[in-house]
């Protein structure tokens, strides 16, 4: 008799994680740890933002992301349900990093797993463009002329605004 | 007493992060309790200007100037959010 019966597939409630941190964050553990147990997963899309030494035509040392604790984690939260309520979703994994950080630091993470990849794709366009839109995070900028909060752009109002 | 929050570019211009205040008589929304808060004069009046980018959170939900406002509500005034 064979002992190698084929596994069950694992069944597990579905994860939502939501994190604001100072510190960095691994995407390949991140991925890993979300996915794990479950084999009704078969897409797994990812977002990373990154900090970039320009921006509006100035040249920027480095960050500092300010947020409201709180508020922060239950905008999130929310945004994470929206997503859920529009697509077949598995999980969800919304990291998100706060306080000083410099050009080609990561500054934001959303994993989305799903059976089939366009949920997966669709759902994490999507929780980007809410997160940027309605989550309460503030950058302030160093630049040759001092420190300069980041305005808010029309174009994130645009994207987000083509989900309504 | 209301739990006023402010965050960002409000932060700095109010000189302050938060306060404690009692609800001022005849305030019941938040356009109510902005149009009080414009009365202490500038930098209030300036920031908090009809038509200026400013959003309001009340017990850490996004509101407008229509929400209700009540004793022991935490409110908050920020720029639009810019994270990602």
């Amino acid at each position: 008799m064979n002992d190698r019966v084929a596994e069950p597939a694992v069944t597990r409630p579905t994860r939502t994680v939501i994190r604001v941190q100072t510190d960095d964050f691994d995407v390949g553990a991140e991925m890993t740890a979300l996915r794990a147990g479950s084999a009704a997963i078969g897409a797994v899309a990812s977002f990373v933002g990154v900090c970039r030494d320009r921006n509006d035509g100035a040249d920027v040392a480095g960050m500092t992301l300010e947020h409201y604790p709180g508020m922060t984690e239950r905008a999130l939260a929310k945004i994470a349900d929206e997503a859920r309520g529009r697509w077949d979703v598995i999980d969800i994994a919304m990291v998100h990093r706060v306080g000083p950080l410099r050009p080609t630091d990561q500054i934001v993470l959303v994993i989305v797993t799903s059976a089939h990849r366009g949920e997966a794709f669709a759902a994490c366009e999507f929780l980007m463009d809410y997160l940027k839109t309605r989550a309460p995070f503030w950058k302030q900028e160093a630049t040759p002329d001092g420190l300069r909060w980041v305005d808010a752009r029309t174009s994130d109002d645009a994207a987000a605004e083509r989900w309504r | 007493m209301l739990q006023l929050l402010y965050f960002a570019r409000l932060r700095e211009r109010f000189e302050r992060d938060a306060e404690r205040v009692a609800l001022p008589a005849g305030v019941a929304d938040v356009a109510g309790l902005t149009a009080w808060l414009r009365e202490r004069g500038d930098p209030w009046v300036t920031e908090l200007a009809p038509g200026r980018p400013v959003r309001v959170a009340v017990n850490q939900d996004m509101a407008d100037a229509a929400t209700p406002v009540a004793d022991g509500d935490e409110v908050a005034f920020f720029p639009p959010v810019t994270g990602g």
